[in-house]
């Protein structure tokens, strides 16, 4: 279904040259493939012909129409403006107040509770104390979830399996971090819906109960069109600090990614690549970018 | 030519709806291509009689089979009744599998559950607190066992207990990883060795929210395990779920199930009319 969008665009443009001029009729229609590429790849419709828009006006600029080879030059421009757009590669997360909370959220099935083991681990190695607590009171079997993570890395779960208040699980797992002079707090919740009121009151109600100094937005790099609608409520009622793109093992082209990216402006600090507790990465805005344009 | 109303503002709009529900660029392309060409043809077309064209269009790519949306429901016309489900990491197969059995439960149907997920952390005791839900037995060989021979015992089980229905549940995988791929052949293969026209049905399990991934991952799954059915889930959500129209158009795979929610319910029969209204109405 796709094809390399860098041969096709520089087939269509070396077709036009052969024509005679590059003229704006040809570059619009060039750039409309684009834009399908970037849509085929998942990138919202609205985002994709921002995109676009913005990279026609720059291929209009003299230096393509003189270009030894317009279609290699447009891919460039394209591809470079997608780096721009998906900002620079290194994104710490704040680890500053002692102990750091990390609060984790996201859609049902994201990867959140892998994400938060592996986390785990991650901080573990660069030898900090973790704590991982388990706030999803809902979905079954949520808790032994974490706990099988928490014993696979190393890493001590706090869990209150009769309570169904998730504020207080949190709130009573800070005070017991504290206790036990835990350095980072990682706080697995529930996945929720964006138009789920009162699941989202309940993880802004989390958010003031234990003030975390770290927001980490969940998101399958499968997820389609939907992704702009549920990363703004999200980030609307979380204010979140950063991305995690995971299943990137798949070969999703991930086009969710620039659509959050351009809706929220929020960085992506984290890519999950498999079931396993080591499969997370640093993001790399020109691997992404060519990963959506399939090159 | 007699002036349409239909023009290319509308059409437009038109696209960008089919595109934000996910019904990707070459679907959306063919239905807009079809509607050009009714409106060529018919001439006077209002925007108002579009919206029936529309409906003609996209039910007739959401091939059925056949089949009406009444009939999209799981028979249980053999006995015992094996389903089979399958589908990438997260996208609610275990949940559709506690409703799927709650509904033939219900319907007096005694259920089996085979807890063929023995890899993903507490995969079993998820399937088993749904069984207990439900009030079904849920055979299990605890973490890390051999799914197929769980498949395989479940079946068995099921056969001398005179059950009616076995759904059995599967690790979560990703369609390009060859390994995990070959595995699901092989649960079906030895769960053939005791009950050789098993499974009945292979439900693929599509995550609403997915974008065009949707479409590898039905081609992928289709290739290894002929599946038979689709479900789609999550769609309490605003996200649409529209890549299944290209889907069931070009592998002829019914979609028959939708999920729409986390509870014991809310699992409903696919209905075309209801799920096309969906893509045009906004939440
Ligand atoms: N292949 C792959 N699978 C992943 C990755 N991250 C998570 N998974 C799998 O995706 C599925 C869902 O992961 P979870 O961590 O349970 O997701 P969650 O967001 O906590 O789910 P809920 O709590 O139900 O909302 C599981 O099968 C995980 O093993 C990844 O990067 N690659
Ligand atoms: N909102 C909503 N959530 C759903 C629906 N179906 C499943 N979920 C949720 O999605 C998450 C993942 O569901 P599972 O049933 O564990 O998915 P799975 O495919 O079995 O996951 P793995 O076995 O890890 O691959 C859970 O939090 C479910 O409650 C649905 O129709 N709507
Ligand atoms: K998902
Ligand atoms: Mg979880
Ligand atoms: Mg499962």
């Amino acid at each position: 279904m796709f094809e390399n969008l860098s041969s096709k665009i520089t087939t269509a443009m070396r077709t036009l040259k052969g024509k005679g001029r590059i003229t704006d009729v040809n570059v619009a229609s060039t750039v409309k493939e684009i834009r399908k590429a970037l849509m085929d790849a998942d990138v919202n419709y609205k985002v994709a012909k921002e995109i676009t828009d913005r990279i026609k006006e720059e291929a209009m600029g003299q230096k393509i129409l003189i270009a030894v080879d317009p279609g290699q030059m447009l891919v460039k421009i394209v591809h470079e403006e997608l780096v721009k757009l998906m900002g620079s590669s290194v994104q710490a997360i704040n680890l500053k107040p002692d102990p750091a909370i990390i609060l984790i959220a996201g859609l049902q099935g994201s990867g959140k509770t892998t994400f938060s083991g592996k986390l785990a681990q991650y901080l573990k190695k660069s030898g900090r104390n973790v704590l991982l607590v388990a706030c999803d009171i809902y979905r079954p079997a949520a808790i032994d979830q974490l706990k099988v993570l928490g014993e696979q890395v190393g890493v001590d779960v706090y869990a209150e399996p009769e309570n169904k208040n998730a504020v207080e699980i949190a709130q009573n797992a800070i005070s017991y971090g504290r206790k036990m002079g835990k350095r980072v707090i990682i706080v697995d919740t529930a996945g929720r819906l964006a138009v789920d009121e009162a699941m989202m009151n309940e993880i802004a109600a989390v958010k003031n109960a234990i003030k975390p100094s770290e927001i980490l937005f969940v998101v399958d790099s499968m997820t389609g069109q939907d992704a702009v609608n549920t990363a703004k409520t999200f980030n609307e009622r979380l204010n979140f600090d950063g991305v995690v793109l995971t299943k990137l093992d798949g070969d999703a082209r991930g086009g969710a990614a620039l659509s959050i990216r351009h809706i929220v402006d929020k960085p992506i600090k984290f890519i999950s690549t498999g079931e396993k507790m080591d499969a997370l990465d640093q993001f790399y805005p020109d691997r992404m970018a060519s990963r959506i344009l399939g090159m | 030519v007699g002036k349409s109303k239909v023009d290319e503002e509308v059409l437009d709009e038109l696209e960008e709806i089919l595109i934000s529900s996910d019904v990707g660029v070459d679907t959306t392309l063919k239905i807009i291509r079809r509607i050009e060409e009714r409106v060529a043809r018919d001439k006077f077309v209002t925007t108002a009689e579009l919206d029936g064209l529309l409906r003609e269009e996209i039910a007739e790519l959401l091939a059925q089979n056949k089949s009406d949306d009444v009939s999209n429901a799981f028979k249980a016309n053999v006995k015992p009744y094996v389903i089979m489900v399958v589908g990438v990491n997260g996208v609610g197969k275990t949940t559709t599998i506690g409703k799927l059995a709650s509904q033939f439960h219900k319907a007096g149907n005694k259920v089996i559950l085979g807890a063929g997920d023995t890899f993903r952390a507490a995969a079993v005791d998820q399937l088993k607190l749904w069984g207990q839900r439900v009030g079904v037995t849920v055979i299990d060989h605890g973490m890390n066992s051999d799914p197929a021979s769980v498949a395989y015992d479940t079946v068995k089980q099921a056969v001398e207990q005179e059950a009616d229905v076995v759904i059995i549940d599967t690790a979560g995988r990703l369609h390009n990883k060859v390994n995990l791929m070959n595995e699901l052949s092989k649960i079906k293969r030895v769960m053939q060795k005791f009950l050789p026209d098993a499974p009945h049905e292979i439900l693929l399990v599509l995550d609403g929210s997915t974008g065009q991934n949707a479409f590898i991952q039905a081609q992928e799954f289709t290739k290894t395990t002929d599946v038979t059915a689709l479900a789609i889930t999550k769609l309490d959500g605003t996200a649409k779920g529209g890549v299944v129209i290209g889907i069931s158009d070009q592998f002829k795979i019914p979609v028959k199930y939708i999920g729409v929610g986390e509870k014991i319910e809310d699992l409903q029969v696919f209905n075309k009319k209801e799920f096309v209204d969906s893509l045009f109405k906004r939440k």
